[in-house]
């Protein structure tokens, strides 16, 4: 404890202000989120559903098409009025889907003549999709193009391999893009029930970032959503079930590097070990060049010009992965080195001096995680969608220096069995 | 994706609590300081722009301003290879470099009161570079696998590079960034020595600094850390212009590849070339640009992606402050029921009918209210606002240009667009590359 207070108060970062997040629901059970941002006229907003590929069921791509076609007509406005539209206000208008989130984004600047059309534009197309038939097939081709360009990518390879072959028959084995077979499958009346299940009200987050007063937020989230249905929200995801062995999965590809992601499920979002796997992990593989991978992988061996390794928390287990790319005849000897780090660093407890750097580094850091808009909503999502604390930016630092190395061993063999790994290697043998 | 150029606010178009005062210092020694003050979070973006890059190097030895940022991290006098690193990870710094045609840069990202930190490593390395083989032999296998990355693995990127070499005969923009692979394999550490003492010096260099600063204390700190630094006696090397084409180039390359994937790119001036009075053709190609490519609504995508369905994606690029003759290209992806053939044609039937049809008033005022727009979301970046200023001063051109900027952009009329479509995208300065799917091996 002497170490830690001493710690504390030589290495923390200056006070200043980290934004105050303000937390409300809408009339029909939408939740919102809101960081007021007044020194650029500009707003941020992300509306934000639980209808990610993890909702795909047998659909694969289901959750994505739907998502995309959200902007390709609604309440009778074509797919060229509706960016038409954006453009003319200078708006953008974006939209993401991960094994989570369904997420529709708007960029927009405050005057009220172009803010106001913009989200009225925008509460249609979360209200009124149109789902056409001439969108839907062009989109599904779009997708499938983006899927077969996928396979000349022994990165893009790599990462469908790996996710199924740590999930199994888990929702999350199936990527959000799908495969060219359940994409091409796709129905347009699939996508109006997918609609219909999960973006309503209930299953809804919405974040605001920008120059705007509490009661202009107030009243942009009740417009935005205020005539979806309440719904339900979605239901829990099943568990992610441990792998029992170890995989070698290798998939030949005429590249010169062999792609390698190594790894295995990992922990959901708002895990007690989160913090202490997260300083674990930018020590191991987590802090660009200076991390033990790096240096051993890397700056020692000049085996990779990337190489990492990350936890990614999801609502349940998601993946940990080390990743990095070699020349093909280095392959053997690349898996080798990062599976002796990963091995050594499980078993040999860190130096107190490694845990200090590694603390410093990261609570020294914590200004930039919240030095933009976009940085800030970013966090927003994710904390609302994932139901964090409130405080979870103010108590950052210290959830960071509370973590020791013993923690670190702790939760490591806790929750990464070495001897069950999944190692994907796409590239020539 | 086009690569937005915008301009920094211009009070017009700004609420009052933004302020975009920039200042500028020259040390004794020729370094040229840039601080823009933006105090919206307690973070500083620091920039150290070296005019230097792939358009200065020579046949034999391409790649080696690329390989040169990498060995900027092995160490100097003082510390050790990684040390510069290290210390930028113990103080919570993001971190990295980056090399173009015409410029090499580092950059850290940190929290305000540790500037200092930037500034004395940067200065240090600036001049107190030590070269070790070992470093270097080892260094020299990142950067190949980087390339085996970046481009040998990536069918499109393979095609990029080649295309570039086919369009830009003697142009130093022939060669890719990165370097051939044989050059990457063939340098020596003399090679990396001669080029660092004869580029790395303050005279060369421009230092750019935006965030929670105080301009006149960042200046202070400037003359501390790199005021004693020696200039050098620069002598520039006399860049080969491109000659002129004579028609129309073609260029097909085979790879195992799932997609084929087709690129246009026509011979275009830039500002930096254009006379006074023909400024404004850079501007209006900017303007065209935008008309095809500037958002969902554009040509591109509501024609030929929407509406006849030919693309699965579509792209444009033009850069009007590139200091040499630059490419303005059309690239995309058609859909399976298509070829490369008809994209061609569909991209060229577009090309024609800005040539022959003025673009429409409310075309014009779209492209203006999204530049206007995205000059207030670029404020979101304080690294973004850094590389402006950089690119433009590291090719010799006036970060102010971006003032006026928005103004020159709304001064284009739809018969100044026509006139450039009709001058510059034409055949004689077409260059198309195609990448055709083979079988696997």
């Amino acid at each position: 404890m002497k170490i830690l207070s001493f710690i504390i108060l030589v290495f923390s970062s200056p006070i200043f202000a980290i934004p105050t997040i303000q937390h409300w629901q809408t009339d029909n059970g939408a939740a919102v989120y809101f960081v007021p941002a007044p020194d650029l006229p500009m707003v941020n907003i992300e509306v934000v559903f639980d209808a990610g590929s993890a909702r795909d069921g047998e659909k694969s791509g289901l959750a994505t098409l739907t998502n995309a076609l959200l902007s390709e007509g609604a309440g009778g406005k074509s797919a060229d009025d509706i960016a038409e539209h954006f453009d003319n206000l200078g708006a953008e208008i974006g939209n993401s889907v991960d094994s989570d989130m369904a997420t529709l984004t708007l960029r927009c600047l405050t005057e009220s003549q172009l803010l106001k059309p913009a989200l009225n534009m925008l509460a249609l197309l979360l209200l009124k999709p149109d789902f056409d038939a001439k969108s839907f097939k062009r989109v599904q081709q779009q997708m499938l193009v983006k899927l077969q360009y996928q396979q000349q990518s022994p990165s893009a390879i790599s990462k469908q391999a790996f996710y199924q072959a740590i999930y199994g028959t888990h929702p999350y084995a199936q990527l959000p893009e799908g495969n060219a077979e359940s994409v091409a499958a796709l129905k347009r009346q699939e996508v109006k029930d997918f609609y219909t299940r999960y973006y309503v009200a209930n299953n809804a987050v919405i974040t605001i970032v920008g120059a705007l007063k509490r009661v202009d937020a107030e009243k942009i989230a009740q417009q935005l959503v205020k005539q979806l249905p309440s719904g339900t929200s979605a239901p829990d995801l099943p568990p992610v079930v441990a792998l029992t062995q170890a995989k070698k999965i290798h998939i030949d590809h005429p590249s010169t590097q062999n792609h390698i992601l190594i790894g295995q499920a990992g922990i959901a979002r708002g895990d007690p070990d989160h913090f202490t796997l997260y300083v674990g992990n930018y020590i191991l593989g987590g802090s660009g060049l200076v991390s033990q991978l790096a240096e051993e992988v890397r700056e020692n061996r000049g085996l990779a010009y990337s190489i990492y390794s990350y936890f990614s928390p999801r609502r349940v287990s998601g993946p940990f992965i080390a990743g990095l790319e070699t020349r093909n005849d280095q392959t053997n000897e690349a898996v080798h080195v990062v599976q002796d780090i990963m091995q050594k660093f499980i078993a040999t407890q860190l130096s107190e001096d490694t845990l200090k750097k590694a603390k410093q580094g990261i609570t020294g850091m914590f200004p930039l995680r919240i030095k933009s808009n976009k940085n800030i909503i970013g966090y927003l999502s994710v904390i609302g969608f994932y139901r964090l604390p409130l405080d979870y930016l103010q108590t950052f630092n210290d959830h960071v220096e509370a973590v020791t190395v013993e923690m670190i061993q702790d939760a490591f063999q806790r929750t990464l069995q070495l001897d069950k790994l999944v190692i994907v290697t796409v590239g020539g043998s | 994706m086009r690569y937005l150029y915008l301009s920094i606010l211009s009070l017009l178009y700004c609420s009052s609590v933004i302020s975009a005062e920039v200042s500028e210092f020259t040390l004794d020694n020729g370094l040229r300081l840039i601080v823009k003050e933006d105090h919206r979070a307690p973070v500083v973006v620091s920039q150290v722009w070296y005019k230097v890059g792939a358009s200065y190097e020579k046949e034999g030895k391409t790649g080696l301003s690329h390989m040169l940022e990498h060995m900027m991290f092995k160490g100097t006098q003082k510390y050790s290879p990684g040390e510069f690193s290290r210390i930028m990870a113990e103080n919570g710094a993001r971190e990295n470099a980056f090399t173009g045609s015409d410029y090499t840069a580092y950059f850290q990202t940190i929290e305000k009161s540790r500037l200092h930190l930037s500034f004395e490593l940067e200065a240090d390395r600036m001049r107190h570079l030590v070269l070790v083989e070992a470093e270097f032999l080892k260094e020299r296998q990142v950067v190949t696998e980087e390339r085996r990355r970046r481009t040998e693995d990536k069918p499109i990127n393979q095609l990029y590079e080649h295309f570039i070499a086919t369009a830009y005969q003697t142009s130093p923009y022939h060669h890719p960034i990165i370097g051939w692979m044989s050059d990457i394999q063939n340098y020596t550490l003399s090679d990396l020595q001669s080029w660092y003492q004869r580029w790395y010096a303050p005279n060369n260099a421009i230092v750019v600094v935006v965030g929670d600063v105080d301009a006149s204390e960042v200046f202070a700190l400037a003359k501390k850390h790199f005021g004693p630094l020696k200039p050098n006696i620069l002598t520039l090397p006399v860049h080969r212009p491109e000659v002129t084409q004579l028609g129309i180039k073609h260029i097909t390359v085979n790879l195992p590849a799932k997609v084929p994937y087709l690129i246009m790119g026509y011979k275009t001036p830039v500002l930096k070339q254009l006379s006074q009075e023909n400024h404004y053709e850079a501007y209006a190609l900017e303007v065209l640009a935008y008309i095809l490519d500037g958002g969902d609504s554009a040509r591109l995508s509501k024609n030929l992606i929407r509406g006849q369905q030919i693309a699965s994606s579509l792209s444009t690029s033009y850069d009007p402050f590139s200091p040499f003759t630059e490419l303005f290209t059309f690239s995309g992806i058609p859909t399976n029921t298509h070829t490369v053939v008809d994209l061609e044609n569909a991209l060229r039937a577009q090309i024609q009918n800005l040539q022959t049809t003025l673009v429409d008033i409310a075309e014009l005022e779209r492209v203006k209210t999204q530049l206007r727009a995205s000059q207030i979301y670029e404020l979101d970046s304080l690294f973004y606002q850094g590389m402006k200023i950089g690119m433009l001063e590291t090719v010799g051109l006036d970060w102010h240009l971006f003032e006026t900027y928005l103004d020159n952009i709304k001064a284009i009329t739809p018969e100044q667009v026509q006139i450039v479509a009709r001058k510059y995208l034409i055949d004689k300065n077409l260059t198309i590359g195609i990448l055709k799917p083979g079988t696997q091996k």
